[in-house]
C-alpha cells in the first residue's frame, strides 16, 4: 500500500512557480467557496444560530402577534406581524450571515489550527477572503430564499410585484452581505481565543439588532437611540429592506418620512471601505510567537 | 554554493521567550536529498526550530535559509515547494478525507495524484468519511497526506507518527523511503529512535536549546559510544571498561577472578543508550550549579 506514490522523478526538476497571481487567486477563491459552503452546512450549531435563527424569529413573531396590526394600507388592509417582520428578519440575516458567522468562524479557525495550515500552503490571502465572502453570500441568499418562501406561503405576506422593488432588494442584499462579511473578517481579529469568540461577537450583533429596528419597531425608539443606531450599518439594511417589502404608506413611520435609499447606499458603502481597511490591517494567518 | 547543495542552513539560531532561550544558538545544514532527524527530549526546542524554518515564528537572532530564502520572508512560490506536517492540528474537520486532499492538491502547481496519496497513507476505506469522525491515528495520517500532496521539495515532519499503530508506522516508513528515492529532502523530529535510525541519514540531538551532537546516525555520541562495555564487580567496587574485544576481556577476568565474576555484564549500546547518554551528559552539566536531584530528594 505504501510504495504507490507517483513515479515521477526527483521533485527538484519540477516547476513550482505558482503562476499569474490575480487569476490564480480568483480561481482558488472559487474553489474555496465550494469548500467553505460545504463545511458550513455540516456544522450543526452555525446552521442553527446563524442560518435558521431569523427563520425561527419570524415564525415566533408571526405567530405570537397574529392578532396585532402594524399599520394599514391605503386599501384598509392590516399590516400583519409577518409582513412587518419579514424585511427586519431579512436584514438580520444579512448581519448574521456576514458579521456573526465570519467573525466567530475565523476566530475559531485561528485557534484550531486551520489558518496555520493554510498559512503554510501557497493559498493567497485574497482567495481565503473570497471563499469567506462567497460562503456568506451563498448562505445569505439561501437564507433570504427560505424567509421569503416562508413569509409568502405560510404567513401570506404579499410580495412586491414591481421589478423596481426587486432591483432595490438585489442591491441592498449584495451591498449588505458584502459589507457585513468584510466587517466580520475585520471583527474576527478582536477575540483573543476561539473560546471567547461567541462571547465577544454575539452581544455586539444582538444589541445591534435591538437598536436597529429588527426586533423593536424603529419608530418607537427614542430619538437619541435612533441617531446612535444610524451610525451602524444594520439600521440602513433594515430600512432598505422595509422600502422593498412594506406598503409605500408606511414610509411615514421612517425617521424622515423617507426610505432614504441614497443614505442606505452611502452608509453601507462607507462601512465597506472601513471594513476593507480594517481587515487588510488586522488580518493575520496566525499570531506569530503566540 | 559548496560541494553539497544545502536546502536548509541554520547559523547561531536563537529564539528567546521573555528570559527563556527556547533555542540557544544552534547550527546545522541539511543537504539536498538528505533526511535529517532532529532528536531531543520534550521542550528541547525542536518544534520551535522547525517552526522558525517553516516561517511560522520569527527568530530572535542568527541566520536561517530554507531553499535559499529567509523563512521569515518566504512568498507563495516558496511555500509551494514545502510540505509541512505540524506537531498538532485540531481543525473542526467538516470535510471528508478526499475533499480535503483534493482541495489542498489544487493549491499546488504540480500535485501528486490524490487517490495514490490516500492509498499511501492507508485511508482508502475512509476516503469519504468526515475528518472529524476519524480516529486520532487516522487524522494524523490525513495530516501526513496533506503534507505530501503538493509534491514538496522539502518536507517538514514534526513527530509525524504520533498515534500510529505499529503497522501504520511501518508503512509510513515505506512511504518516506519512496519520497527519499524521489529526491525529497526531509527534516524529521521524532521520539522513536528506531524511526530515526530507519529513516535518517544524519541526526542532530538538541537539549535545552543547544545542539549536543550532530553526526550520521550511526556515529552519534562519538567513536567510543558504540564500543561494547564490560561491567563487573571486583573487591566490592563497580568496574567497567570499553573494549572492542569483550570476549578476551571476559576471559582475562575469569582467569583472574574465577569462573563466575561478580555481576558480569557485556553491553552493546543501542542507539537509545547512546542517545540517553548524550542527553544525560547535557542535563548533568547544566545541573552542576544546583544541588542534584537525588540530594534534594534525600533532604526531603
Ligand atoms: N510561544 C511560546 N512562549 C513561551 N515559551 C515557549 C513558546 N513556545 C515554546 N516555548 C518553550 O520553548 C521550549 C521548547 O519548546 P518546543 O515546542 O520547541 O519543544 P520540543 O522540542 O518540540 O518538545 P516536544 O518534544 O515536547 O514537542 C519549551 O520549554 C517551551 O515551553
Ligand atoms: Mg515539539
Amino acid at each position: 500500500m505504501s510504495a504507490t506514490t507517483s513515479t515521477t522523478p526527483a521533485p527538484r526538476t519540477t516547476s513550482h512557480a505558482v503562476g499569474s497571481s490575480i487569476l490564480r487567486a480568483i480561481r482558488l477563491g472559487g474553489l474555496r467557496i465550494g469548500y467553505e459552503v460545504r463545511a458550513y452546512f455540516r456544522q450543526g450549531d452555525t446552521v442553527f444560530f446563524t442560518f435558521l435563527f431569523p427563520v425561527v424569529m419570524l415564525t415566533i413573531f408571526s405567530v405570537s402577534f397574529s392578532q396585532a396590526s402594524f399599520g394599514q394600507t391605503v386599501d384598509g388592509d392590516d399590516v400583519s406581524a409577518a409582513w412587518f417582520y419579514l424585511p427586519a428578519m431579512l436584514a438580520a440575516g444579512l448581519l448574521l450571515s456576514g458579521v456573526q458567522n465570519l467573525a466567530i468562524d475565523i476566530a475559531l479557525e485561528k485557534s484550531d489550527g486551520t489558518l496555520k495550515r493554510l498559512a503554510g500552503s501557497p493559498l493567497p490571502v485574497v482567495s481565503y477572503f473570497i471563499g469567506k465572502l462567497g460562503q456568506s453570500f451563498v448562505t445569505g441568499l439561501a437564507q433570504a430564499a427560505v424567509l421569503l418562501a416562508l413569509g409568502f406561503t405560510v404567513f401570506g405576506v404579499p410580495l412586491p410585484e414591481e421589478p423596481q422593488n426587486w432591483l432595490v432588494f438585489a442591491w441592498v442584499f449584495v451591498l449588505g452581505v458584502v459589507t457585513s462579511a468584510i466587517l466580520g473578517i475585520a471583527l474576527s481579529a478582536v477575540p483573543r481565543s476561539g473560546k471567547s469568540a461567541t462571547a465577544v461577537v454575539i452581544p455586539i450583533t444582538l444589541v445591534l439588532q435591538f437598536i436597529s429596528g429588527v426586533y423593536l419597531a424603529f419608530s418607537n425608539l427614542p430619538d437619541w437611540l435612533q441617531n446612535f443606531a444610524s451610525v451602524f450599518p444594520l439600521k440602513w439594511m433594515a430600512q432598505g429592506m422595509r422600502s422593498v417589502f412594506l406598503p409605500e404608506e408606511l414610509v411615514i413611520l421612517e425617521p424622515n418620512e423617507s426610505w432614504e435609499l441614497p443614505g442606505v447606499a452611502l452608509v453601507l458603502g462607507l462601512w465597506l471601505v472601513v471594513g476593507l481597511v480594517l481587515a487588510r490591517l488586522t488580518f493575520r494567518w496566525i499570531r506569530k510567537d503566540s | 554554493m559548496t560541494t553539497h547543495e544545502n536546502v536548509v542552513e541554520v547559523r547561531e539560531l536563537r529564539k528567546i521567550y521573555g528570559h527563556f532561550a527556547a533555542v540557544d544558538g544552534i547550527d546545522f545544514d541539511i543537504h539536498r536529498g538528505e533526511t535529517f532527524a532532529l532528536l531531543g527530549p520534550n521542550g528541547a526546542g525542536k518544534s520551535t526550530t522547525i517552526e522558525i524554518l517553516e516561517g511560522y515564528r520569527d527568530r530572535t537572532s542568527g541566520d536561517a535559509r530554507v531553499l535559499g530564502v529567509d523563512p521569515g520572508r518566504g512568498g507563495l512560490d516558496w511555500k509551494a515547494r514545502l510540505g509541512i506536517v505540524l506537531q498538532s492540528s485540531g481543525e473542526s474537520g467538516n470535510v471528508t478525507v478526499i475533499e480535503q486532499l483534493r482541495h489542498f492538491a489544487a493549491l499546488y502547481p504540480n500535485p501528486r495524484d490524490v487517490d495514490e496519496v490516500i492509498a499511501a497513507v492507508g485511508l482508502q476505506e475512509k476516503a469519504g468519511t468526515l475528518i472529524r469522525k476519524l480516529s486520532g491515528g487516522q487524522r494524523r495520517r490525513v495530516d501526513v497526506a496533506v503534507g505530501i500532496v503538493g509534491r514538496p521539495e522539502l518536507l517538514f515532519l514534526d513527530e509525524p507518527t504520533t498515534g500510529f499503530d505499529p503497522e501504520a508506522r511501518r508503512s509510513f516508513w515505506d512511504l518516506i523511503r519512496t519520497l527519499q528515492s524521489e529526491g525529497t529532502t526531509i527534516l524529521l523530529t521524532t521520539h522513536y529512535l528506531d524511526e530515526a535510525a530507519q529513516l535518517g541519514d544524519r541526526a542532530g540531538v538538541i537539549a535545552g536549546g543547544r545542539m549536543v551532537d550532530l553526526a550520521p546516525i550511526g556515529e552519534l555520541g562519538g567513536a567510543d559510544a558504540r564500543t561494547p562495555l564490560v561491567r563487573w564487580r571486583e573487591a566490592g567496587e563497580q568496574r567497567e571498561q570499553r573494549t572492542d574485544a569483550p570476549g578476551a576481556l571476559v576471559a582475562a577476568l575469569i582467569d583472574r577472578l574465577g569462573p563466575e565474576p561478580d555481576a558480569l555484564e557485556v553491553i552493546r549500546p543501542s542507539l537509545e543508550d547512546v542517545y540517553l547518554d548524550l542527553i544525560g551528559r547535557e542535563t548533568s552539566t547544566s545541573d552542576d550549579a544546583e544541588p542534584t536531584t537525588t540530594e534534594t530528594e534525600v533532604a526531603r
